[in-house]
Parts: C-alpha cells; sequence; structure tokens
C-alpha cells in the first residue's frame, strides 16, 4: 500500500536531524497560527496562492529564496564546524552518512532554492515593469512555475523528517547515484525535487522569452533595453536550451534507477562519464544563468547610484551576448581530468579563457561609470563595489583553473570549492543583496534602512575573505572537497579561520534579517510616495511603489534606453492624472497553478516511496486540473477607465501632498 | 613569446612576493618532488603573474573611483554623461584579449606537454603500476614485479611510473598532491597517468573524487626510495605470504574504511583487466581472465 515507506524512515534515532525537523515544524506551526489568529486563509488564498500578478509571485520567490538562505547556511555551519574538529584521532560529530547529505543539500538549496529562485524573483519583479508591460506574456504559466519550485523545496525539506536526502554530492555523479551504490530515498529525493522545480524554471525561461521578445513598450527597440532585460533576455535563451538537458538526463538516471536501464552504470554498456558530460552541459550554462541576471542588477546598480548613464551600452549588451554563446563551449573544463587528450583539453581550457575577455569589460565598463558620478554608498551600491573586487579575484582563480596543467592539481579541492564560493557569493549573493535593497521599495513601498545594510554588507564581505583564502590555501596543501576527517595537523589553524569567517557571514545575515525587521518598524519613515526613491532611469521608477496591480495605466512610449531620466531631463513626466484613462484588460486569478503543483509534490513523493496507486492518481489530477482550467473561458475582466483613475488620482494626490509638505519643511 | 615567459620566470620573485612566501611552507603544491608537480607550480605562478597585470589594475581603479567620486567629493568633476569613449572602449577590449592570448599559446603549449598520457622522458625503464581503486582503499599491482599492495605503494626516485588506473566500484581519481597531475579511477575504463619522484621521501595519495562513506579515508603512501630502498621495499612485500588471486581479490574488493597498507607477495593471473573486463558482460567475468582481453580493447580516455 505505501511501497518502501515504513515508520523506519523517519529518523527518530538521529537528534540532530529530528532537532531540525523539530524547528521546522514549530516555524510552520507558529505561521500557521499567526494565519489562524488573524484569520488570514482567505486573504492568503487570493491574494497570494492563486495570484498571478508577476509582482506577487516575484515576492514569494524572494520570500522562498531568503528562508532557504538560512536553511543552507545552517548546513553550511554545521559542515564548517565538523572539519574544524574532525581531525586525527577525533572524528567530529557527524558520522558520513550524515555529513554528505549535508553538503548535498547544501549545494541543492543554495543554487536551486536560494540563487535561482532569488534570480527569478527579480525577474518577475523588475522585467515586465521595465519593458513598460501589464505582466508577463503567461500569467498562468507563471503560476505554476513558481509553485512547481516552490514543491520541489518542500520536497528537500521533507527529506529531513521522511527518509533521506542524497549523499552523492549537488550533482549525483554516477555510478554512486546508481541504485546499486545508493539503495535508499535520498537519490529519489533529488531526482525529483530537481525534476519538478526545474520543469518549473523552464516554463519561466520560455515565459520571460517571449514576454521580452513580444510584450516591449512601443518605441523599446533591443538597443533600448536596459541591460536588466537583456541580461534576462540571455538568461531565458540559457534557461531554454539548457534545462531540457537537465530533464533528459536526470530522466535517464531514473530509468536506469527505477527500471534497471543500464545508461550510466559501470556495466551493461552504461557509460558515467556520458552523464557528467551531460549534467555540465546543463550545468556550466546553469552558472551563467545564475550571474547574468545579477550582471543586470548590478548594472543597473551602478548607474543609478552613480548618477551616471551605463558606460558603454553597447559593449554591455555584445559582452553579455558573448557570455551567452560561449557558456555552452566550455563544460568539459569541469572534468580535465576525465583522460581525454591534450586537443580537447586545450579547446576547453581556452574556450573557457575568452569568457574572461567580455566579463572584464564588464567590470570595465561599470568601473568607467563611477568615473565622472556622483556615487552614494547606499547599500545597494556598498554591495556593487564589493562585488566588483571580489569577483575580479574569483575570475582570476577561474581562469588559473581553465588552464587544463592547473587544474590537474587543484581539480575537486578545497581550492575549487573557494573558488566557485568567490564568484557565487561574491556575485550572484552579493547581486542578490544589491538587487534586494534597489527594489525592495518598488515591491513594499518603504526602502530598506541603510544602517543594519551597511553593517550586514561588511560582515559578509568580511567574513566571506576569513571564511574561503583559507580553502584556497587549503587545496594548495592538498586538501579535498567532500572529506568529513582529515589527518594533518597543520590544515587544523586554517579549519579554524574558515569557521571563524563563518560566523562573520552568520553575524552578516542576522543584520540583514535586521534591517528587514527595522525597515517594516520604520516603514512610515521610510515610505516611499514618489515610487522614484533612489533616482531611477528606468520606467519601473515612472510608477508608484508598489505599483498598482495593473502597472501602467497608459502604456508608456520609450524614445531612450533610460526612459525616466530622459523624461526628466526633458521635463515630460506626468505630474496629475488624466482625464480619461482606457479600460484595462487584465487576467483572473487562478489556483489552478497552486493545485497542479500540489499534485506534482504528491506525484514526487509517491515515485520516491514507490507509491504507484498515489502516482498515478496524481498524475491524473495535473491532467484533469489542466483540462477544467481550459474549458474555463472567465479567465479575464476589464479594469473600468473610472477605477483606474481613482487610483492614478490618489497617488498624484499624495505625492502633490508630499512636496508642498517639503515645500513647508524648507 | 617563448622569450617573454622565460624573461617572466626570471622576473618572478619581484613580482609576486606573497606567492614566494607560500613556497617556503610545506604546502603540498608548492613544494613539488617531480617534474609534472614542478611545472604545474611554475604554470601557477606564470598564469597567476599574467593575470595580476589586469587584476591588480581593476581592484585599484575600482577602489579609487569609488572613493574619488563619491558623492560627497565636491571637487570632484561631474559628467553624467559621458558614457561612452572610443579610446576607453578599445583599450578594455585590447587588453584582456591580449592577456588571455598569452594565456592561450600557455595553455595550449602547456596542456600538451603535461597530458597525462604523455610519457616522460628518462633514461631509465619506466615502473609499471595497476591501480584499482576499490570501496574504500587502494589495490597496487606491479605486473612486472608480480607484487600486489594495498594502501601503500613505492617507486624509485628518478625513475618515470607508468600508472594504469581503473575502479571496480564508482568514480574515484587518483591523486599524489606532492607528485602532481590528478587523474580520474572509472569503472570499466582504464585511465593512464605517468609521474615521476625526484627525491626520496613518503609522500600522501588520496581519492580527490568523492566515493561515499568511506571516501575520506581513502589514503595511500607514496613511497620514493633510491633503487636499493625500493628493492628492499619489494622484498618486504614479496616476504608476505599472501597472494592476489580471484578468491582474495573478491575478500578484498568487499566494502572496508580506513584500511591500513597490506602486501601481497605474489599476484594470480591478470587482476586488473578482469576488474576492467568485469564490466563487459558475462562473457569476459574476471573469474575466468578471457585470453582475447588486450590492453587496447580497454576504453582508455573514451
Amino acid at each position: 500500500m505505501l511501497g518502501k515507506l515504513t515508520w523506519s524512515a523517519i529518523p527518530l534515532d538521529n537528534p540532530i536531524e529530528m532537532g531540525a525537523v523539530g524547528l521546522m515544524g514549530i516555524v510552520v506551526l507558529i505561521v500557521l497560527g499567526f494565519v489562524a489568529r488573524y484569520n488570514l486563509w482567505l486573504y492568503l488564498w487570493k491574494e497570494w496562492i492563486t495570484t498571478i500578478d508577476h509582482k506577487k509571485i516575484g515576492i514569494m520567490y524572494i520570500l522562498m529564496a531568503m528562508v532557504m538562505l538560512l536553511r543552507g547556511f545552517v548546513d553550511a555551519i554545521m559542515m564548517r564546524t565538523q572539519l574544524a574538529f574532525s581531525h586525527g584521532a577525533s572524528h567530529g560529530y557527524l558520522p558520513p552518512e550524515h555529513y554528505d547529505q549535508i553538503f548535498s543539500a547544501h549545494g541543492v538549496i543554495m543554487i536551486f532554492f536560494v540563487a535561482m529562485p532569488f534570480v527569478i524573483g527579480f525577474m518577475n519583479v523588475a522585467v515586465p515593469l521595465q519593458i513598460g508591460a501589464r505582466d508577463v506574456a503567461f500569467p498562468f504559466l507563471n503560476s505554476i512555475s513558481f509553485w512547481l519550485t516552490f514543491v520541489g523545496m518542500a520536497l528537500v525539506n521533507l527529506s529531513l523528517a521522511i527518509g533521506e536526502f542524497g549523499q552523492a554530492g549537488w550533482l549525483a555523479y554516477p555510478p554512486l547515484s546508481e541504485l546499486k551504490y545508493s539503495p535508499g530515498s535520498g537519490i529519489d529525493y533529488w531526482i525529483w525535487s530537481l525534476q519538478i522545480s526545474g520543469i518549473g524554471t523552464l516554463l519561466t525561461g520560455v515565459n520571460f522569452f517571449v514576454t521580452i521578445i513580444k510584450m516591449r513598450a512601443p518605441g523599446m527597440t533591443f538597443m533600448r533595453m536596459p541591460v536588466f532585460v537583456w541580461t534576462i533576455l540571455c538568461t531565458s535563451i540559457l534557461i531554454m536550451a539548457a534545462f531540457p538537458v537537465l530533464t533528459a538526463t536526470i530522466g535517464m538516471l531514473t530509468l536506469d534507477r527505477y527500471l534497471d536501464f543500464h545508461f550510466f552504470s559501470n556495466d551493461g554498456g552504461g557509460n558515467q562519464m556520458m552523464y557528467v558530460n551531460l549534467i555540465w552541459a546543463w550545468g556550466h550554462p546553469e552558472v551563467y544563468i545564475l550571474i547574468l541576471p545579477v550582471f543586470g542588477v548590478f548594472s543597473e546598480v551602478v548607474s543609478t547610484y552613480s548618477g551616471k548613464r551605463l558606460f558603454a551600452y553597447t559593449s554591455m549588451v555584445w559582452a553579455t551576448v558573448a557570455i551567452t554563446f560561449l557558456s555552452f563551449v566550455v563544460w568539459l573544463h569541469h572534468f580535465f581530468t576525465m583522460g581525454s587528450g591534450a586537443d580537447v583539453n586545450a579547446f576547453f581550457g581556452i574556450s573557457t579563457m575568452i569568457i574572461a575577455i567580455p566579463t572584464g569589460v564588464k567590470i570595465f565598463n561599470w568601473l568607467f561609470t563611477m568615473y565622472g558620478g556622483r556615487v552614494r554608498y547606499e547599500p545597494a551600491m556598498l554591495w556593487t563595489i564589493g562585488f566588483m573586487v571580489t569577483f575580479t579575484i574569483g575570475g582570476m582563480t577561474g581562469v588559473m583553473m581553465a588552464v587544463p596543467g592547473i587544474d590537474f592539481v587543484v581539480h575537486n579541492s578545497l581550492f575549487l570549492i573557494a573558488h566557485f564560493h568567490n564568484v557565487i557569493i561574491g556575485g550572484v549573493v552579493f547581486g542578490c543583496f544589491a538587487g534586494l535593497n534597489y527594489w525592495f521599495p518598488k515591491m513594499f513601498g518603504f526602502r530598506l534602512e541603510s544602517k543594519w545594510g551597511t553593517r550586514s554588507f561588511w560582515f559578509w564581505l568580511v567574513g566571506f575573505y576569513f571564511a574561503f583564502v583559507p580553502l584556497y590555501a587549503l587545496g594548495f596543501m592538498g586538501a579535498t572537497r567532500r572529506m568529513e576527517h582529515y589527518d594533518n595537523p597543520a590544515w587544523v589553524p586554517y579549519m579554524w579561520v574558515a569557521l571563524f569567517g563563518a560566523c562573520l557571514i552568520l553575524c552578516g545575515i542576522i543584520c540583514s534579517i535586521l534591517q528587514i525587521v527595522v525597515s517594516i518598524r520604520d516603514r512610515k519613515q521610510l515610505m516611499d510616495v514618489t515610487g522614484d526613491v533612489w533616482g531611477g532611469r528606468t520606467l519601473e521608477w515612472a510608477i508608484s511603489s508598489p505599483p498598482p496591480f495593473y502597472n501602467f495605466a497608459t502604456t508608456p512610449v520609450v524614445g531612450d534606453a533610460e526612459p525616466l531620466w530622459d523624461a526628466k531631463q526633458r521635463g515630460t513626466i506626468e505630474r496629475e492624472a488624466r482625464d480619461h484613462y482606457e479600460d484595462i484588460h487584465m487576467p483572473r486569478n487562478t489556483g489552478a497553478g497552486f493545485i497542479i503543483a500540489v499534485f506534482a509534490g504528491v506525484f514526487g513523493f509517491a515515485m520516491i516511496w514507490y507509491i504507484w496507486w498515489l502516482a498515478i492518481i496524481s498524475v491524473i489530477g495535473i491532467v484533469l486540473t489542466l483540462i477544467i482550467r481550459t474549458c474555463n473561458d472567465d479567465i479575464d475582466y476589464y479594469v473600468p477607465g473610472e477605477e483606474v483613475k481613482r487610483i492614478e488620482k490618489a497617488h498624484f494626490l499624495k505625492v502633490a501632498s508630499l512636496e508642498t509638505e517639503k515645500q513647508h519643511a524648507d | 613569446m617563448n622569450d617573454f615567459f622565460r624573461r617572466m620566470r626570471r622576473a618572478k620573485p619581484l613580482l609576486i612576493l606573497p606567492l614566494l612566501l607560500l613556497s617556503g611552507c610545506k604546502w603540498a603544491l608548492m613544494d613539488p618532488q617531480g617534474p609534472v608537480g614542478e611545472a604545474e607550480k611554475s604554470l601557477i605562478f606564470t598564469a597567476v603573474i599574467l593575470m595580476l597585470i589586469v587584476v591588480v589594475p581593476v581592484i585599484v581603479l575600482t577602489l579609487v573611483f569609488a572613493w574619488h567620486f563619491r558623492a560627497s567629493n565636491k571637487k570632484a568633476i561631474y559628467r553624467p554623461d559621458f558614457h561612452h569613449s572610443v579610446p576607453i572602449e578599445i583599450i578594455v577590449w585590447v587588453i584582456p584579449c591580449l592577456i588571455i592570448l598569452g594565456l592561450s599559446i600557455l595553455t595550449w603549449k602547456t596542456t600538451h606537454e603535461l597530458d597525462p598520457y604523455k610519457k616522460l622522458a628518462s633514461t631509465k625503464t619506466p615502473v609499471q603500476v595497476e591501480v584499482v581503486a576499490l570501496d574504500w582503499k587502494w589495490l597496487f599491482i606491479y605486473p612486472q614485479l608480480h607484487i600486489a599492495t594495498v594502501n601503500e605503494m613505492a617507486m624509485p626516485v628518478g625513475t618515470p611510473v607508468d600508472f594504469k588506473i581503473t575502479s571496480a566500484t564508482v568514480m574515484n581519481a587518483f591523486f599524489i598532491p606532492r607528485l602532481g597531475t590528478q587523474i580520474y579511477a572509472m569503472g570499466g575504463m582504464q585511465t593512464e597517468l605517468h609521474l615521476m619522484a625526484d627525491h626520496p621521501g613518503t609522500y600522501q595519495g588520496l581519492s580527490a573524487n568523492f566515493s561515499g562513506d568511506g571516501f575520506s579515508g581513502m589514503r595511500f603512501n607514496a613511497i620514493a626510495a633510491d633503487q636499493a630502498g625500493f628493492d628492499a621495499w619489494v622484498k618486504k612485500v614479496r616476504a608476505s605470504g599472501q597472494t592476489l588471486d580471484a578468491q582474495s581479490y573478491d575478500q578484498l574488493a568487499k566494502p572496508s574504511e580506513n584500511v591500513p597498507p597490506a602486501y601481497y607477495g605474489s599476484v594470480n593471473g591478470d587482476i586488473f583487466y578482469g576488474v576492467i573486463s568485469s564490466f563487459m558482460g558475462k562473457a569476459m567475468s574476471m573469474k575466468t581472465p578471457s585470453e582475447t582481453t588486450t590492453h587496447s580493447s580497454s576504453m582508455s580516455g573514451m
């Protein structure tokens, strides 16, 4: 009846896991209690769960990323603590089978459920606003994308309470991930959480590609798109090209595990290196799926806070496009030590280095954007400057590893760990914090205060160097990744410095939380009345914060790459509501996306535990929901022009009263 | 270009003092004991110096620009419309291009020189060693000497060692940090590696690719000794009465962790190719090593 699922799947004998489960349970109960106390069920359902508003979906993505950042960080600090103690006779407090789950979960969570939702959250919040659109091209699809990602995340966390998580690393290389060597439920959790959330991501890629191609405001030619939109266009292309590879690869591993196929097994004609090639054919573009959007964020931030147009826009665009194409011809640099010939290795080494050229150009362009500017040290700008310095170092170690002769000695070492944390923390995470500080007022109508934000930045920056410079050194000493115990006493002090660095990052995270708490408390003083709190240059700052649900009352017409800045220069900004507004065509909310995702989650759970009847029922559920949704004709409505006028008028009145207030104060 | 690199190498001590300091301590990669590791260390230095040409100015300029053009500095010029400059754009494209061009030439050259499959130049006859990654220990077979060891191997100083590597289980990576280059050990496939130790000593070897619960303890000692020392070691191994044959191999192949070194005084049958062909189907199962198994039939390097 319940397949492989028995009571023994719950790790009652493991105090650490049960503690984590208990803690998560308590948090969930508190949230549910809060919802029940204020009777927010209907509000949640109507305003959030069924929403297809890109802004709200974006907020949910970002919220999920921030919560998962905490989970992923707990994993990180557990690993650092283990390695500080586990040397010589001591074996630390984590047995290998638990430690292996932790580093696997850490990687999966940080990439798929922190970095991805963070950047997709920004896409959702900013892209339609920056191109002057009402919503994305397929709002309902967008809701499915989010809930599928959410369900994937839920499955990963469920593995803490029921069963186990994968112990084969974040990419689950076979044959270790084959049934023969990993008979438990862990790899199956990995498979289904990634498969489900991966489909969500693929749909997001399609959605944003179409949105950007088809829904730009009149006048916004390609070379007038904000750089962030350009990076998202390229990211969407990467997602569409790369994620099917992930789906297919995991699909083949699934066949190996469930139906005894031999795609990647040692025997039966399987080839494990086929998997490694395929997974990196997705995996390397994936790195750029993460970093290109934050390059976009930095471009917006550096130009806004320098009070200057971005330096060399055209150069920036071409650099982005070049990176997009090159990211598909470098995957082999993840396994130079496979034993391929020197010609092959040299080709992939050189193609990898070539990516450093457009990336270097980008850094120079940000640099010269500051030149001649008036740089304001708001947290978003601090994160950007921290990024430029840190990422340059990470880029250098990356090019080092692109030389096969160097990679031969640092491959799979802690040097590699230091390198990719250098670019992912110094790039993606810093970029996400920059974006959060930058767009927070647009999302919520008040900005984040800067004192705790600045503290958070410094703790993260210094903490990063303390945590990862020792790992660079350890890599040179011959320390490999994924070991849970070592014998060399010379490594101990470095491990302790790294642990200290992780603690500093913890302080940074606490400061970030305090920044949000304090900002919510002081939201009246931090209110963004005008909708243009930073002196913005692109269209999202031309409307109120948070924007009305229909975004733009009238479709903007664009004549410049920085339409708002342009309008400010020419004094053509609207200061009061128009007499007449057209009716606005809007899509209706729907719970179908959520319901489909819940069925998908149940399907994943059923597959993990071999509960076939439940899997079949949930597939039927998905199909039925889709059919019912397709047959529903009542999926849109019109906002009357009068209603638009009322909302716009209220906004302009608020802005006007603020201005008079200011004049009185002067 | 060659001349350039030679000059770079000479200028090294002045250019990167910090890295030089590192080479003073006993950091495995900064204190290599063989020609492969030496070449790789020197490659690290050259690549880093080349890149610092652009990395240092970028970091310095970032900090200088960010500070000088701070909003509160009223002395700094404000040029809100400065967003295009042909000379600057040429410089920011050309300089990275030149450096990457230099690095690419270096990469092409060294990748071929350091190809793990390339035999090392030496007048001495190489020692053959077959390596099998097991759960979770290393098996070394010396086909010329008909001996085998577990988690300990030895080599004569100044003599190339030709490793042939495979795995009887999941993927591992064979790595002796102080001698240089690592390479994957993969089931059903054979990889090759050529290393040499220049100085006597005991160097730790390990698996660099995660392989499961016993991975952290999958370490071995690589002993480099002079010819007399090596011969004594071989004698010591021979003195152990154990024989490595199909039965004792099966016993050994069972998963075990933190395994102490063990010796087999004699080897019965072609265990190494038996391991590879065991994945090729029942006809060539390792218990009946097939006559037709030839070295060229293994899937080396794909």
